[in-house]
């Protein structure tokens, strides 16, 4: 995994982007550790505040010469809420980069990138390296509605092998994400799939893709307290090389995941097979 | 009260006698700290469960500087955990249900304990069984291990034997788990019982505890508690039941090192070295649980806010000795019992 730091990071930017938040943050030493997948976990109130635990959210763009990082959040309860009430020149608690980062491939490869929402967030970077790579990317952005898209336009500037959902028909294709998933793999010849966004959608994407033989990786989203690795709250149950199903935690062990290693059905759940769920028996 | 306005009363006492005037300086401070029979350089640990197996934490912070690093606890075969949602935010603290996750003792000593050995970290290692010789295999396993420095049993584990109920709800049981790893445990090992709050009486436990040969007592575990998911309308947390840690409990915490100190000082109980924890997050939080009693300090729920906090709670807790006058850690421990 990334070798985070801790930083006082100064706000130079919080502006409102659709249904979402864009924030820049500077501080030395982080930019040029980032890859893409890599997330940020914030502190969301004072030192002595109430709300102690850190929030996630995946780094969008890290600029080096300008010693920033940029990530986009929702609001979606206090500490999100309290983050969105910021001002430029505020100053946050930021640890990053933290998590796995996508793998990447070596050569040149034909990558379709799937997101729901703002997950379309950490895929921007990880699109730049593919096509630098000599790779090309198409992009299959969804949200229920068309407010909760994000970067149509960022997305088009790679490439003109954009699709769009909306649930509602508000935008593009009316319906989920998965609906013209396979159409689009098969257009572009993808080799690899990259997903990222609410857990059902991942499931549905990483499905599609067993299905159809192509490597699929998941960028996930878990409830987490810390974003280190100490806390133990972001597990999930995950497959290991040796064939043995793990809880493992998604902020250090992920949030990058195989999709075929996942054992989608069963977060939330302690299937019996798991390593150490013998002992968990109820008494 | 106006905060700016408070007077700091300084121990004079202290003072005088290391010459030092009212005010000592900070590197001054004698930290060294009363751990079992013997000593550790420093008060400060980290809270078992709060801060893994030291490798997370050592990327911000040296472990050898701590007074010693206490594991998450280590039961004999690895569990996977409970599942999620593990855990649930509230105001000053949260709640968490992680069932345990571990990869059991053997693993702990083959992979992570040599890691923390050759980092120079003095390792408190937490253990807990669901039968009493679980316990005691444990405590056998880490015999003779590198780094180890001393033992704590968690004993807010369900027993088996007893319907599920914790050890720690009763005296009786936890006697039982400390007599059975005393007995087998490295005789030169301190070994430190994990108090629960939840119970009629924490010093009938603590009591219980020292006579069945603790050379030391951790206070305090979580509390128990319930969130309910408003829009689910359901328990948040998969095990329904969690603990509560956090600021929002130190209160409670500080309350039950006072009091249990006070039945060492009455002669209630044999006097062992105390180790307070619940909520703490500055130096001045850890000065409380010394006041109080206490002779080390734990750093839990804080480090998922700032993984540099034990270190930090270390720094402001030599300021805040030193600003008060105190030459050494021992001067302060208790104080706040005096009547004067």
């Amino acid at each position: 995994m990334a070798h985070p730091v801790q930083r006082q990071a100064e706000i130079v930017e919080l502006s409102p982007v659709g249904a979402y938040h864009r924030l820049v943050l500077r501080a030395e030493g982080i930019a040029e550790r980032v890859l893409p997948g890599h997330f940020a976990a914030l502190a969301v109130d004072r030192a002595d505040g109430s709300l102690l635990l850190r929030r996630p959210f995946f780094i969008h763009r890290a600029d080096p010469a300008q010693a920033t990082i940029e990530v986009v959040f929702a609001e979606a309860g206090r500490g999100t809420r309290a983050l969105a009430r910021q001002r430029v020149g505020d100053v946050v608690d930021v640890v990053a980069p933290l998590g796995n980062a996508f793998a990447i491939p070596t050569g040149p490869a034909s990558a379709l990138m799937v997101a729901g929402g703002y997950g379309s967030v950490p895929l921007f970077g990880l699109a730049e390296r593919i096509t630098e790579q000599g790779g090309s990317v198409g992009f299959i952005l969804g949200a229920p509605t068309a407010d909760r898209l994000f970067s149509i336009e960022q997305a088009r500037a790679f490439t003109p092998d954009v699709l769009v959902t909306t649930d509602d028909g508000s935008y593009g294709i009316r319906g989920q994400i998965t609906l013209p998933l396979t159409e689009a793999m098969r257009a572009i010849e993808a080799g690899v799939v990259y997903a990222s966004g609410p857990t059902g959608m991942l499931r549905a994407v990483a499905e599609v893709c067993a299905r159809e033989g192509v490597r699929c990786f998941t960028a996930v989203e878990q409830a987490m307290a810390c974003g280190v690795g100490v806390c133990m709250t972001c597990v999930l149950p995950v497959v290991g090389e040796d064939g043995v199903s793990r809880m493992v935690r998604s902020c250090v062990d992920g949030p990058c995941f195989d999709g075929s290693r996942v054992r989608w059905e069963d977060i939330g759940a302690v299937p019996p097979d798991l390593e150490g769920a013998a002992a968990m028996g109820e008494r | 009260m106006t905060g700016a306005d408070r007077t700091v009363f300084v121990n004079t006492a202290a003072a005088s006698e290391a010459g030092t005037g009212a005010e000592a300086a900070p590197e001054a401070v004698d930290l060294t700290a009363p751990f079992g029979g013997g000593t550790l350089p420093n008060p400060v640990t980290t809270a078992s469960g709060c801060a893994g197996y030291g490798r997370e934490l050592a990327k911000f912070l040296p472990l050898a500087e701590l007074g010693s690093i206490t594991t998450k606890t280590i039961m004999l075969a690895p569990r996977s955990g409970r599942a999620t949602p593990r855990m649930a935010e509230t105001a000053g603290g949260m709640l968490t249900g992680i069932g345990l996750q571990g990869s059991g003792i053997e693993h702990f000593v083959s992979h992570e304990l040599p890691w923390l050995a050759e980092r120079g970290a003095r390792v408190l290692v937490s253990v807990a069984g669901e039968r009493v010789e679980e316990f005691a295999a444990c405590a056998r396993a880490l015999n003779g291990q590198p780094g180890v420095v001393g033992l704590e049993l968690n004993l807010s584990c369900p027993n088996a034997d007893n319907r599920g109920l914790v050890f720690a709800a009763n005296p009786a049981t936890s006697h039982d788990v400390v007599q059975a790893v005393r007995e087998v445990a490295d005789p030169t090992l301190p070994v430190y019982a994990k108090l629960a709050p939840d119970v009629t009486s924490i010093t009938d436990v603590a009591k219980a505890c020292v006579r069945a040969g603790a050379d030391g007592l951790s206070m305090i575990n979580t509390l128990p508690g319930v969130v309910i998911d408003t829009d689910t309308l359901r328990p948040h947390l998969a095990g329904t039941v969690g603990g509560l840690s956090g600021p929002a409990i130190r209160p409670v915490a500080v309350g039950c090192v006072y009091e249990v100190h006070a039945a060492m000082r009455a002669g209630e109980c044999a006097a062992v070295p105390i180790l307070g924890m619940g909520g703490i997050r500055t130096g001045l939080d850890a000065l409380e649980f010394v006041l109080a009693g206490a002779s080390g300090v734990a750093v839990g729920t804080a480090i998922f806010n700032d993984p540099t906090a034990p270190l930090r709670v270390l720094d402001e807790l030599r300021e805040a000795l030193a600003a008060r006058g105190f030459a050494k850690l021992t001067d302060a421990v208790g104080l706040a019992h005096h009547k004067n």
